[in-house]
């Protein structure tokens, strides 16, 4: 969140000479930190590790070595390039298309906005296998397209780069659109009155301080579509391959543990790389911005023009979002003897699913309610104890396990669900057949989520509320309770929200760790797709569609959470 | 005994002192005005009372027991902060209500107690009031309440009117006053308003930069500023060098009469505005009127006389010198100052 803050000379901000305090505080923040550690440790470091060193070690000694001649394969070249290159179309045509649409949400006022805004949203929390679905049924063989014009895109890029844009849509309208809708129109205005045409004072005025903003989304996007994989897992057909499902491809099916580790450090190093770009926007974010109440900025549009854009935006959300959602539950309904509920029914037995199943795939909506729930509650007490360490003054320490937090979005899942088979199988850990697996690998997802929702908030919590309580004879764990958390549940309920989310859709990670009779959504959803016949494509979409339903119930939940919470500063985006 | 000793306290930031050797005594039921610019270290002070901040040195003693190992929690001080700091997501009652809880007062004692503060405060009825919902008026006074609502022993106030409007502040001072004296409450404030110093305080302290200047009733330190800093701050700029002697001080103005058993020697002299006294007769310190502004019931004129630096004369209306006229100006050696 972008926040116009004014730090001059607070009584609380001034630096503590005590040593005994500052050890007691630095004692008590390593505490609330440590289990964040610990967790990262065990279930993220280690795993990892455990398989870059498989994959790159014989015997005791290191073969780096390796490195270089898996680089040097074509194939694999190959890979790196379309990686590469695919995320950043994606993420130059999700701003083309975005940015509009921030706009119109900002600064437009109409009739169903708080609907339309909640509408964009959806896509950024289903499932990717969800999404992949999706685009099969609308673009793919036997889809919408094809049925009207024989027209089929799922051989081609396009459906990757369109599936991306529908993805990443709500990025940019939520991270744009939320400090455009706050920048005051007086600024564009006074540079109107000192002489400058209307777009000379949006160049000069507006687009600088949207700059930074935009670039912290299109890096999001990049980062999001970098590290790709059940969307293009489904629609990349066998021509097109990211890093993250080529590291799965070597994994799962050639068992390359080499080639997959050495992918796994090349996809490591990038996202590090993007992660500390992002690392340096975001801080030039926090630059001094006048910031207003959105309602204020909002109006009514007039002139052709303005309406045109607006129907445009429009007509963008209707085909991009509503569109595939609307083919994904059509298809699930279309069954051989007309309209029907046939498909559904079919994923309540085991003998429908043709073999593909132990249990029946309807169970699989259950394992991830649970599992999902499961996951929030491990991603909410660890993102929440590392955002409480990181709320109190920023040292270099504290920056870098701020950034640790992000890495999880970034490494390959793949890699970390294979890691928890290889690692998690000996005493004292030995979880391979405890259910617990599958929540600690979606968890970590859940965290860098909950500790960007979070941050912002706990530390716009005023340092001196806390003391006037303390002064009013509350202990400091009891300031905790009667200061912080009344002010940060709502963040707490908003966090815990996408933290449920993501882990409901988390499939790199799952798809290696599910156990076969306990599966989960997307897990049963793509090995669904995975197998031939018009019954398993039917029952997939089904499946997807529980599956989309879900998390939009989840998200209108959410919205609700977040507008009666608007009058006090929202919580951070993304 | 006192009820507050801040015994040599010392608070450092970096390499500036916040706070320098403070000694300060404050007693049972006395009300104490701490006056200084912004950055003189008197919120430091309060902060230090509290346990908020931790003293570099020196001890902080209340009734007598030091404070070191006390946490803020157990201190049973009250303190007001300069923006109120209200609870936002409490009603009105719920922030005055907080300290008794915190006691573990039951609900019933607790809710005749909220009950009986707003109506002190002058605020019956608004317990169910939501914080946004309040005036800056009114927010001060659930903020009183709510500090007053514990029984401290001793009620801190860091700038507890610098956020109203001057109409309301200036009764809500005497309100306090009178409040306190009802209460016999023990209050340290702290304040840079020297006139809501002089109306609440029943002795006033001087801080500049961590140190504590001048200290004594609100008459003394109008009456006899102890320094040429103290004077200025105050509001008085007619003050210059001077060498004392014989009933006369030596300046760049001429000679200046001074009371009779002022101090002799270098130092300084000031002389309140009313002290400059316009005349027609040619003798004395020939100026020009620069600018004259009318202040309700008399002119603030500033002069240029002909060495030194502008002097500023209180005229009664009837005497206000044209813009631009040269006048003679005499002073009245009852309103001259013998500065340290």
């Amino acid at each position: 969140m972008v926040l116009a803050r004014s730090e001059v000379a607070r009584p609380g901000a001034g630096p503590r000479k005590r040593p005994a305090r500052r050890f007691r505080g630095g004692a008590a923040r390593l505490g609330l930190m440590a289990v964040p550690v610990a967790f990262f440790a065990v279930f993220f470091a280690y795993p990892v590790a455990a398989i870059v060193s498989r994959g790159l070690k014989t015997g005791d000694s290191w073969q780096f070595g390796w490195i270089g001649e898996v680089l040097g394969r074509a194939d694999l070249q190959r890979v790196l390039w379309f990686t590469t290159w695919q995320a950043l179309a994606s993420t130059v045509l999700t701003l083309l298309i975005a940015l509009p649409g921030a706009y119109v949400l900002a600064r437009y006022d109409f009739p169903g906005k708080k609907l339309l805004r909640a509408v964009v949203t959806v896509p950024f929390v289903l499932p990717t296998v969800v999404v992949g679905s999706a685009f099969l049924a609308l673009l793919g063989r036997g889809g919408l397209l094809d049925e009207l014009w024989g027209v089929r895109l799922d051989t081609s890029v396009w459906a990757i780069l369109i599936a991306h844009v529908f993805f990443n849509y709500a990025v940019v309208v939520r991270t744009v659109g939320g400090l455009w809708a706050q920048l005051d129109p007086r600024q564009e205005e006074a540079a109107r009155v000192l002489g400058a045409g209307r777009f000379t004072a949006w160049r000069r005025v507006t687009l600088p301080a949207l700059a930074p903003s935009v670039a912290a989304a299109a890096l999001m996007v990049f980062l999001f579509t970098f590290t790709s994989f059940g969307v293009v897992q489904i629609l990349g057909g066998p021509s097109f391959a990211t890093l993250e499902v080529e590291i799965y491809r070597q994994t799962a099916q050639l068992l390359d543990l080499r080639t997959a580790a050495v992918l796994t450090l090349v996809q490591f190093a990038a996202v590090g790389a993007v992660l500390a770009v992002h690392a340096r926007t975001v801080r030039r974010r926090e630059s001094a911005l006048k910031l207003v109440d959105p309602a204020r900025t909002a109006r009514r549009p007039r002139g052709w023009g303005q309406w045109a854009l607006l129907g445009g935006v429009l007509v963008t959300i209707a085909l991009l979002v509503l569109l595939p959602l609307g083919v994904l539950a059509e298809r699930s309904l279309d069954t051989p003897g007309g309209y029907g509920l046939g498909y559904y029914r079919a994923l309540g037995s085991v003998e429908a699913s043709g073999g593909a199943f132990l249990v029946a795939p309807i169970e699989a909506v259950l394992n991830s309610l649970w599992y999902a729930l499961a996951a929030t509650a491990i991603a909410v007490v660890v993102g929440g104890l590392a955002a409480a360490a990181l709320t109190r003054r920023a040292g270099r320490l504290v920056r870098g396990f701020d950034a640790l937090l992000m890495l999880p979005l970034g490494v390959s899942a793949v890699t970390v669900g294979f890691g928890f088979l290889i690692t998690l199988d000996e005493p004292p850990l030995d979880l391979r057949a405890s259910w617990i697996l599958v929540p600690l690998a979606q968890a970590l997802v859940g965290v860098p989520f909950v500790v960007r929702t979070m941050l912002p908030v706990l530390r716009a919590v005023d340092g001196r509320l806390r003391e006037a309580a303390a002064v009013l004879g509350a202990s400091p764990l009891r300031v905790w309770r009667e200061v912080d958390l009344p002010l940060v549940r709502r963040a707490l309920l908003i966090a815990s929200g996408f933290a449920f989310a993501v882990s409901l859709g988390e499939f790199g990670a799952t798809v290696f760790i599910a156990r076969p009779d306990r599966p989960t959504l997307p897990v049963a959803v793509a090995r669904l797709l995975g197998r031939p016949g018009e019954l398993n494509y039917g029952q997939a979409m089904a499946l997807s569609t529980i599956l989309m339903v879900v998390c939009v119930v989840a998200l209108l939940l959410l919205e609700r959470v977040r507008v009666r919470g608007a009058s006090r500063g929202g919580a951070g985006e993304f | 005994m006192a009820l507050l000793s801040l015994d040599g306290v010392t608070v450092r930031f970096g390499a500036r002192a916040a706070l320098d050797a403070v000694d300060l005594d404050v007693a049972e039921q006395e009300t104490v005005c701490v006056l200084g610019p912004s950055g003189s270290g008197k919120s430091t002070l309060l902060r230090v009372v509290a346990g908020l901040q931790h003293a570099d040195s020196g001890r902080v003693l209340l009734s007598g027991r030091d404070q070191s190992d006390v946490p803020v929690h157990r201190r049973g001080v009250g303190l007001m902060f300069q923006d109120h700091q209200l609870f936002p997501q409490r009603d009105a009652g719920g922030n005055v209500a907080f300290g008794l809880r915190m006691r573990g007062v039951g609900r019933v004692e607790r809710d005749r107690r909220v009950a009986e503060l707003l109506e002190l405060v002058g605020l019956p009825g608004a317990g169910r009031r939501a914080v946004a919902s309040l005036s800056g008026g009114e927010q001060q006074r659930v903020a009183l309440a709510r500090a007053l609502a514990p029984e401290p022993r001793l009620l801190m106030l860091d700038e507890p009117l610098g956020q109203l409007d001057r109409g309301l502040r200036e009764r809500l001072v005497v309100e306090l006053r009178e409040l306190f004296g009802r209460l016999g409450t023990t209050v340290l404030a702290v304040t840079h308003d020297q006139g809501e110093a002089f109306a609440l305080a029943d002795r006033v302290v001087v801080m500049r930069e961590g140190r504590i200047a001048q200290t004594g009733t609100p008459l003394e330190v109008w009456q006899r500023p102890a320094d040429e800093f103290v004077a200025r701050f105050l509001g008085f700029d007619n003050v210059v060098p001077a060498t004392v002697g014989g009933g006369v001080a030596d300046t760049v103005w001429g000679r200046i009469p001074v009371p009779d058993g002022s101090r002799e020697g270098k130092g300084s002299v000031l002389v309140r505005p009313p002290g400059v006294r316009i005349r027609e007769t040619p003798d004395g310190l020939r100026c020009v009127a620069e600018t004259c502004v009318f202040r309700g019931d008399h002119v603030a004129v500033r002069l240029r006389p002909p060495r030194g630096p502008l002097l500023e004369a209180e005229v009664p209306l009837r005497d206000a010198p044209e813009t631009g006229a040269e006048v003679t100006v005499a002073f009245a050696a009852e309103e001259v100052v013998v500065l340290g």
